[in-house]
């Protein structure tokens, strides 16, 4: 049993969903370690071009637990993986939704939840310099970073307009 | 006043629309599908901007909980707002459209990767899109801090969340349980 590779990759993503306080990519670290210490499924550099692919397609970032998934055990494993990160964790959200329904209007819970607004917006602006850090290899693409930064905080148009912008100059000239 | 017709004994409700389960998975299923760069950046321009299903500090409330509970940010806002709305039925639908069309794309790319991802170009292009959505993503943390104009101690945290996060670099379950205490302490002192 515990050497069905569906079975590893549930108990793996699993337990490290429980962990992932923070957001998926906080524990990356630790989805490095399983998939290329504990198990040898992929080498060091696999699973950071995996990561990259994850993070230029649509979607939430953590679906590279897909990615894993699908490198491991085809079509199966993309499941097993994704479930397993997403299900329990799903289920303690539903959970927490569920009581703070309940407790609508709590004082408490007001002050807690207001709280926790600047944590999750620092954090947003963290992680939008770590990826503008490691898109720069080239002076254009800090131009493109800040420009659509502008274009995004300024206007109310839509996004998609600096991704196609920025695919096409990174087409051209990175 | 009685022989007045029968007056509306509420005040009328705020023009805030409640999504059926249908327009949470199809409005999920859009945001996963546009989630170039992570989904929570287009998740709180269409809820809160197009949808105007939740407000701006309705929307980084459920995220800031999101972070604080395991699992993945953006499943958690989505089951949250799900629940809020259609209780489970509205949760599995919210989250089901999340991650359903993402994954079918990931499928497409993981078999087209596997052939292409080395060719120059295909690299470029994800090396401008990468510069494009990291800009994106920062532009979203603007808009948000200008329209919420958060009270000095609020500010702080936020910004010591920042500094904690990009400069250094610390894990992000120690940066989140660490200042939660702090912003807890500033929206109680800053409580109006």
């Amino acid at each position: 049993m515990s050497e069905d590779p569906l079975w590893q990759l549930a108990v793996g993503f699993a337990g490290i969903s429980m962990i992932a306080i923070g957001g998926g990519i906080a524990v990356v670290p630790e989805m490095n370690r399983l998939v290329v210490d504990v198990h040898g499924w992929m080498t060091d550099a696999r699973f950071a071009q995996l990561f990259a692919l994850a993070q230029a397609a649509p979607g939430p970032n953590v679906l590279v637990v897909g990615l894993i998934g699908w490198h491991v055990a085809g079509l199966a494993g993309m499941l097993a993986a994704v479930l397993a990160m997403c299900g329990p964790a799903g289920l303690l959200a539903y959970g927490f939704a569920r009581l703070r329904t309940r407790l609508a209007g709590a004082a408490w819970l007001r002050v807690v939840e207001r709280g926790l607004v600047p944590v999750a917006v620092g954090l947003i602006f963290s992680s939008g310099i770590i990826l503008a850090q490691a898109a720069a290899v080239r002076w254009l693409a800090v131009v493109v970073s800040v420009g659509s930064t502008l274009f995004v905080w300024r206007t109310e148009a839509s996004p998609l307009w600096v991704l196609g912008v920025g695919a096409v100059l990174g087409a051209l000239f990175l | 006043m009685a022989d007045n017709p029968p007056q509306e004994s509420e005040p009328a409700p705020p023009a805030r629309p409640r999504p059926g389960v249908a327009a949470l998975f199809l409005t999920y299923l859009r945001i996963g599908l546009i989630g170039f760069g992570g989904v929570n950046a287009w998740a709180r321009r269409v809820l809160v901007e197009e949808k105007r299903w939740v407000t701006e500090q309705e929307y980084a409330e459920v995220l800031g909980l999101g972070q604080v509970l395991p699992g993945p940010n953006a499943l958690n806002v989505a089951i949250h707002l799900g629940e809020r709305f259609r209780g489970g039925p509205g949760a599995l639908a919210a989250s089901v459209g999340l991650f359903g069309g993402p994954m079918l794309v990931l499928l497409g790319l993981a078999m087209l990767h596997d052939q292409y991802g080395e060719v120059p170009v295909v690299k470029a292009v994800l090396a401008g899109i990468a510069a494009a959505a990291a800009g994106m993503i920062l532009g979203t943390a603007a808009k948000i801090t200008e329209k919420l104009r958060p009270a000095w101690p609020i500010l702080a945290v936020g910004l010591a969340a920042l500094l904690a996060g990009a400069v250094l670099r610390l894990p992000l379950p120690a940066i989140v349980l660490g200042l939660a205490p702090f912003g807890i302490a500033a929206a109680w002192w800053t409580r109006r």
